[in-house]
């Protein structure tokens, strides 16, 4: 029978086919949890009667919001999730690992095929390597943790088809941005979204990590982007094990999809997300010369190398703005190495940048960088809702690292293309 | 009993902003609800107001905080034309009846509302409009009084994979 990817998961793990929309009480190769979230899971986990989580090597548990802790609330938090791990022997990432879904990914934690929750709406991140991964509440995560399973509808399927070769300093994130600008931000609710097509199929991980993270933004359960070679050769670069995989999970173009979206990427200019709607996506050119006050460069959408390298491309041997603040913040600590190792770093500094160790940074408006009312910031996140990074009178745009390197040099928001 | 109106996309950083994330108490939670959104709401809330949002309620982060600091303000029914995912799961766990209305928007604000869930209606006002059923799945979560409460009731779980 044709299937979506999200349908061929399902049945690969069930006693049975199973097609859109039917419910059922589902194992999870992987639960991750995190500072904010994962305390009150835990207590949630307890509540329920748990005594030992399902399977230790399945929980993922990290700290990545407020690190190191930002305030003694935090540091409390930090503690119980050290004590929890502990006692229940998962292995820890403390607070100098990074942000979860980049670390979940590049740890080898999740696989094609899998069925995955995390206690984090950007959960679905990890579609990226072909797994059906969904952002899942506290108490939905102590039943996780409890039983090993949860009850999931299998939602319907948006397939995204992305044809067309991307423009100089135009990438995943513009993409990504336009396909909300057209879907909305609740036109994939209770659905997976699927992305395929030339210009998926030629992407690195990266890219569709970004993608795959917004799904999210479109009120979607999940993001997938079928595996590949791509795929198999960054598991093997991570010394993933790759043989969990066990059926064919290429979804079929004749599989029931409650839409099918073609996407031309050819002449895509630079998106931007204007305040305070993620599906409020203009082209660059519309909102260029908006002053800003702050550049934030980083978090799980675009905090990886390859998003800095893209920032460093535009910005040269040039200086960022002496007028505003640019913070740089991998998004794991081996992303940073990389980042070092390439010289990148140092690069940024020179050029006036403030450079933060691996976390989510100014993304929630959590632990620092936060914005004054009137404020304005440019961000590579997922998310300019008002008061995410701060005042509820402050504003952020959205953007990719070529647009925020861009326009963090000349202090206005700046079309990428036209930096030499 | 008030209804307190909201319009499309609130997202759950407005209903509880990053910043009061280490709280996990409701009625703590309660005071910075919709704290620099909608400031009249945490002071003014009463025991039995209903929220009453448009579109995409609940959008964004998968905070249970969010439902956590409404039923701290003694909200236990939430009314809109449509719910972001995570948030309608979150509150059904937390015990905050989420009712899918198309016509959400009619109602406005300080109307009197009263709730028919099981009956698959509400009325507004003297007006009757109807309400989607509650997921078959859903419901027996309800009926346990939450999904902490449903776990208690688990001997074996029913796995697909049977
Ligand atoms: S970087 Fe931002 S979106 Fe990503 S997990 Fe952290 S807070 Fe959430």
């Amino acid at each position: 029978m044709s299937a979506t990817i999200t349908e061929k998961i399902f049945s690969g793990r069930c006693a049975r086919e199973v097609c859109a929309g039917d419910v059922m009480m589902a194992p999870v190769d992987a639960a991750m949890i995190h500072d904010i979230t994962g305390p009150l899971a835990i207590d949630k986990f307890v509540e329920m009667g748990g005594k030992r989580v399902f399977d230790p090597a399945k929980v993922i548990l990290l700290f990545d919001h407020q690190v190191p802790a930002d305030s003694i609330p935090a540091a409390q938090n930090h503690v119980m999730m050290r004590r929890f791990a502990e006692e229940q022997g998962i292995l820890n990432y403390d607070v100098h690992e990074g942000v979860c879904h980049q670390v979940a990914v590049e740890k080898g934690r999740v696989l094609p095929g899998d069925i995955v929750v995390g206690s984090d709406s950007h959960t679905c991140t990890y579609g990226a390597v072909g797994a059906f991964a969904t952002g899942i509440g506290s108490t939905d995560m102590g039943f996780a943790l409890r039983f090993g399973a949860l009850y999931f509808r299998i939602p319907e399927s948006i397939r995204a088809e992305v044809n067309g070769t991307f423009a100089p300093r135009v990438g995943a994130k513009d993409l990504v941005l336009s396909i909300i600008g057209d879907l909305g931000a609740d036109g994939a609710t209770y659905r997976a979204v699927e992305f395929t097509g030339p210009a998926m199929e030629v992407m690195d991980m990266p890219g569709r990590m970004t993608c795959c993270n917004m799904a999210i933004e479109m009120g979607g359960k999940a993001g997938i982007v079928p595996p590949d070679e791509t795929t198999r050769a960054y598991l093997a670069a991570i010394g993933a094990r790759t043989t969990r995989q066990k059926e064919n999970i290429t979804p079929d173009d004749d599989a029931v999809y409650a839409a099918w979206k073609d996407y031309e990427v050819t002449d895509l200019a630079p998106k931007v997300a204007v305040p305070h709607n993620v599906d409020n996506v203009v082209d660059v050119t519309a909102v260029a010369g908006t002053e800003v006050n702050q550049v934030f460069i980083g978090s799980c959408t675009n905090g990886r190398y390859e998003d800095f390298m893209e920032a460093a491309e535009v910005l040269g041997d040039q200086s960022f703005s002496p007028d505003i603040r640019v913070i740089i913040v991998p998004a794991s600590r081996s992303e940073y190495l990389k980042t070092l190792r390439a010289g990148l770093i140092e690069r940024f500094v020179e050029a006036g940048a403030i450079v933060e160790g691996p976390s989510c940074g100014p993304c929630m408006g959590g632990a620092f960088g936060l914005l004054a009312p009137g404020e304005v910031s440019l961000s590579t996140s997922n998310r300019n809702f008002r008061g995410r990074q701060g005042s509820t009178e402050a504003e952020v745009y959205l953007c990719s690292p070529a647009t925020a390197a861009a326009s963090a040099i000349s202090g206005v928001i700046t079309d990428p293309r036209e930096v030499a | 009993m008030r209804v307190w109106k909201f319009g499309d996309d609130v997202d759950t950083d407005a209903i509880i902003p990053g910043r009061f994330l280490t709280i996990y108490d409701p009625a703590e939670l309660a005071t910075h609800a919709f704290e620099g959104t909608r400031d009249d709401f945490a002071p003014e809330a009463e025991e039995g107001d209903i929220i009453v949002g448009g579109r995409n309620f609940g959008c964004g982060s998968s905070r249970e905080h969010a439902p956590l600091a409404i039923k701290g303000a003694g909200i236990t029914v939430v009314i809109a034309r449509s719910f972001a995912r995570i948030f309608y799961r979150n509150c059904i766990n937390t015990g905050v009846l989420p009712v899918i209305c198309p016509d959400a928007e009619t109602i406005r604000e300080g109307d009197t509302v009263e709730v028919f869930p099981d009956e698959g209606y509400l009325i507004a006002n003297g007006v009757r409009h109807d309400i989607e059923p509650v997921p078959a799945f859903m419901q027996k979560i309800i009926a346990a009084g939450g999904l902490v409460e449903y776990a208690h009731t688990i001997e074996e779980l029913e796995l697909c994979t049977k």
